[in-house]
């Protein structure tokens, strides 16, 4: 079984998988790394949303041997450090419009929140609700209102 | 005018004076032997009482208005011998196993609020864990019904009042003073002369060495400084750093990932597996057997299990709705409407039909369970709300004694209804015992669009007659495809049929119709009937059981009746409103929502409102139905059409207990209110559902929801909480359906208004989950 290597989280880690296994379930069912969830496998509720080097994917469709070993994946557990905090603070904006109800699409949505953000900055704007209605991320609880509400704080207390 | 519904204006729950010192209530429980600190509290139908209708008003009162599905639930609960506990530890931190499932509904944030309050603890001191099955609750331990926070407002703040009244006795005790010396603030007791101690060092000596009886006195809600006050989830900060373990996060030795290939129509059984070697052989596959649905494949990853499910070759049996496509139940349904029973003389009549179309529960969570099943024993692990129900049937599925299962009850990523059933455990437990090992058993998302519960399709005729300004009869005719109650509700009913309001043989079905359904209107003679079609599909409620579609048909006819009458929506309503709470919460809509503003042409305002569950609630939203928002763009497969651009939701919950809990489940309710009138609706052809991903099943997303949506609670008008989990649902389904006819001019009768027009490319029905894709790096932002 092949072994492949990359940074998750901040570290360089290596896993035995088959080449075809998509990123999600080597992370969830190989490594224990369960913050991302299956809520699919399709690429389309968008509940694995992670980072690799820094943009939003979508874990379950990606195998993991197109991940390289200089490729940084970033899950909801390793968001935290990407600002030296115990918090990003999307999170922290998440916690003061209490934004989850059930919690299962949350992570991804964080993770997909905050892409968005820095997406708009690149493009040297603030976010709006048009950007918003881009994200694709489901949540059947029916949180929309208040995700667009902490997204939009959670913006501003990332800085530029 | 009197006032008869008595989820309204019960004099009986007001507040008061009267009972103790400053109105406290003296309650009962026991002190429980044990190492520490133990209360026992036994149900309390608080709300068993039904109290006599008062028939002078135009309208009877239908049963509902005496007595309702919560009625039932309490009346269910009072005899149970088994009793719900508070311990205290010795860390000074209280623990309370709830005996119901928590889905999103906030349950638990609320029951940590009881506890602290009556305990005079900080929040997060309180722990709050969910109960294993507990077969001697008998029926009380189901989470449905929106009847959580009726039934135990009561027990758990009796047992936590009588935790402190031990410690303060314990305090005084020691250290020689009057308990009404004694103070508790915070977790901490305070004496004369500057005495204090933790909670936590009293643990063991408040400790009782028998079980005995003991009382105590609840606070009056003018004490209250928990209850009643914005708290956020106790479980907030678990989920958004990802640590909130759901089933399928849970790590049981030697569970390992397990999926099914399944048979291309619903409850299609498996004749043979024709490659069964070569399944075997695949890369991290360990085990493939055949089961009763399908063939169960476990293996290192859920991605191998998918893999080996695309290989699968098997023969299939035919399964209990090959025959049926939308067209022909619809057509079963028409021939099973029951006759309208006012003919049309010398008066106006209106006769309307609306159809609304399957729908699914599935929460965005898969259905997902673990189980281990031993020789001698199981042990499962799931979302589960009604686990008793689980544990019997699985007991007897498995051949084992009930005590030999062990049910634990695991948090769920939502429900919506989906999680009153088993039969995802049911199938684990199989497959476990097949293989003779643990498995992690997962749906994929696709078996949960199509061999999941549905939200049976249904018809809802209705008949208004009308005269001279006034409504002479409102008929209603539901009928729907049967609706499963095969998980306790039904046991319910048949324990306690003697003591409904309800007379004669009626159904399960027909019961809990007359249980929930009312019209909250004066309309002279008023009948609401259902009827059921027993075909074999897999039903269940969806975030209430009938009153969206009962409610959004009565409010379409409602605005069509105002139309004849030439009078506004609102006003008309007001005129014909029976009862005051609807009507505050009415007006204030109105007001908050600017009823009656000018809108640009294609965009209306449109209100809908509602009573159940001991609450009222009035909604009242604006649509853009301009072609221009009809068609605007979104990347990939995504419906966009009207679009809701505000709402406003007007609630009056009686007693509210978190007003930032009661907010979300009033945003959440309009999420599904929007789905239901607009996008989502399954499309059965040929014994399947054609939607098999969320970019088929088109729940609200993003680009459909409202921009803007304001939350109003009313002050208290009671001392008894109301239900919450589906409150909202009915009255915004009615709104939006109501402005989209207001902003188009014409009255929708197919719901949801896209269900003609297939937004989608269906996945093929074989295999039956699909593979995933894997470009998911050409997607990157």
């Amino acid at each position: 079984m092949p072994t492949h290597t990359f940074k998750l989280n901040g570290k360089q880690i290596s896993v035995d998988a088959e080449d075809n296994v998509r990123l999600l379930w080597v992370l969830r069912d190989l490594l224990g790394v369960t913050g991302p969830k299956y809520g699919c496998a399709l690429e389309v509720c968008k509940s694995c949303t992670s980072h690799i080097n820094g943009k939003a994917f979508n874990t379950c469709s990606v195998q993991v041997k197109d991940i390289g070993p200089t490729d940084e994946v970033t899950t909801i557990e390793g968001l935290p450090a990407t600002v030296g905090k115990d918090l990003h603070p999307m999170q922290e904006a998440w916690l003061k419009y209490d934004v989850a109800q059930c919690g299962y699409c949350q992570p991804g949505q964080i993770m997909a929140a905050v892409a968005k953000v820095k997406q708009a900055r690149k493009e040297g704007r603030d976010i709006t609700d048009a950007d918003l209605d881009e994200l694709r991320n489901i949540c059947r609880c029916g949180t929309y209102s208040r995700i667009r509400e902490a997204v939009k704080a959670g913006a501003e207390d990332m800085g530029a | 005018m009197a006032e008869h519904r008595r989820s309204l204006d019960r004099p009986t729950d007001q507040p008061t004076g009267g009972r103790g010192l400053l109105g406290r209530r003296r309650v009962l429980g026991y002190l429980i032997a044990a190492p520490t600190l133990a209360v026992g509290v036994s149900w309390i139908a608080n709300e068993s009482d039904p109290r006599p209708a008062d028939a002078a008003v135009p309208s009877l009162p239908q049963p509902v208005d005496i007595f309702d599905l919560g009625d039932l639930q309490n009346l269910a609960a009072a005899p149970t011998s088994g009793l719900i506990t508070v311990e205290l530890k010795t860390d000074g931190t209280a623990f309370f196993a709830v005996p119901r499932a928590e889905v999103g509904q906030g349950i638990t944030t609320a029951f940590a609020m009881m506890v602290a309050e009556e305990l005079d603890l900080p929040m997060d001191k309180v722990e709050i864990g969910l109960a294993d099955a507990r077969p001697e609750l008998l029926m009380n331990q189901l989470t449905g019904g929106s009847n959580s926070m009726r039934s135990m407002y009561l027990p758990v703040r009796t047992a936590a009042a009588i935790a402190r009244q031990r410690l303060v006795d314990t305090a005084a005790a020691h250290w020689g003073v009057a308990a009404g010396k004694v103070t508790t603030k915070a977790g901490v007791l305070s004496g004369p002369g500057g005495r204090t101690a933790t909670y936590g060092s009293l643990a063991e000596a408040a400790a009782s060495a028998t079980t005995i009886t003991v009382s105590a006195e609840l606070k009056s809600p003018s004490e209250f400084s928990v209850l009643g006050r914005p708290r956020n989830r106790v479980d907030g900060h678990d989920i958004v750093t990802g640590r909130k373990q759901f089933a399928m996060d849970l790590q049981v030795p030697g569970a390992k990932p397990t999926m099914v290939a399944r048979p291309p129509t619903i409850n299609g059984t498996l004749k043979s597996i024709n490659n069964l070697a070569a399944l075997r052989a695949m890369p991290g596959i360990s085990d493939v057997v055949g089961i009763t649905h399908g063939v169960a494949i476990r293996g290192d990853t859920f991605g191998q299990c998918i893999d080996a499910i695309q290989k699968v070759d098997a023969t299939w049996g035919p399964g209990t709705v090959d025959d049926e496509s939308d067209a022909t139940v619809l057509a079963k349904l028409r021939a099973a409407q029951l006759p309208m029973a006012v003919p049309p003389v010398l008066s106006q009549t209106i006769d309307a039909e609306f159809v609304f179309a399957f729908a699914s529960n599935s929460p965005l969570e898969p259905d997902c369970a673990i189980a281990d099943v031993r020789p001698d024993s199981a042990e499962i692990w799931s979302s589960l709300k009604v686990p008793i129900v689980a544990q019997e049937d699985i007991a007897k599925q498995l051949g084992l004694p009930i005590d030999a299962v062990k049910v634990h009850v695991v948090q769920g990523g939502g429900s919506f209804g989906r999680h009153l059933f088993h039969d995802v455990a049911a199938e684990a437990a199989e497959i476990s015992q097949k293989m003779g090992k643990p498995v992690k058993l997962s749906w994929s998302r696709t078996d949960n669009f199509r061999q999941g519960r549905t939200h049976p399709m249904s018809t809802s005729r209705v008949r208004v007659n009308y005269l001279a300004g006034n409504v002479l009869s409102y008929e209603q005719r539901h009928t729907s495809v049967q609706t499963d109650f095969g998980h306790g509700l039904g046991e319910m009913i048949t324990a306690f049929a003697a003591d409904l309001p309800v007379g004669g043989n009626l159904s399960f079905a027909e019961t809990i119709f007359e249980l929930t359904q009312s019209s909250p209107y004066n309309f002279g003679v008023t009948t609401q009937l259902l009827n059921e079609v027993p075909l074999k599909f897999n039903t269940g409620s969806m975030r209430n059981i009938y009153s969206p579609n009962v409610v959004c048909a009565e409010e379409l006819v409602v605005d069509r009746l105002a139309a004849k009458m030439g009078q506004d929506p609102v006003r008309f309503r007001r005129n014909f409103l029976k009862d005051k709470r609807l009507l505050a919460v009415l007006n204030k809509a109105a007001e908050v929502g600017q009823w009656g503003k000018a809108m640009p042409k294609g965009t209306a305002q449109g209100v809908g409102v509602h009573s159940e569950y001991r609450a009222a609630v009035a909604t009242l939203v604006e649509i853009d139905c301009r072609p221009e928002t009809v068609g605007r763009p979104v990347e990939g497969e995504a419906v966009t059409g009207p679009r809701v651009t505000k709402a406003v939701i007007v609630v009056d919950p009686g007693f509210c207990i978190n007003p930032r809990g009661l907010e979300a489940q009033m945003i959440g309710g309009l999420q599904d209110a929007i789905a239901l009138a607009l996008t989502s609706s399954l499309h059965i052809k040929d014994g399947i559902p054609l939607e098999g991903s969320w970019d088929n099943y088109f729940y609200t997303r993003e680009w459909n929801t409202p921009l803007d949506v304001e939350v109003v609670i009313m002050p208290n008008t009671s001392d008894s909480p109301s239900g919450a989990g589906e409150l909202a649902v009915a009255p915004a389904f009615a709104a939006v359906a109501c402005a989209y006819a207001r902003a188009t001019g014409t009255m929708p009768t197919y719901f949801p208004i896209n269900h003609g027009t297939l937004g989608f490319k269906p996945l093929p029905v074989q295999p039956s989950t699909p593979q995933s894709p894997t470009d998911g790096l050409d997607h990157t932002f």
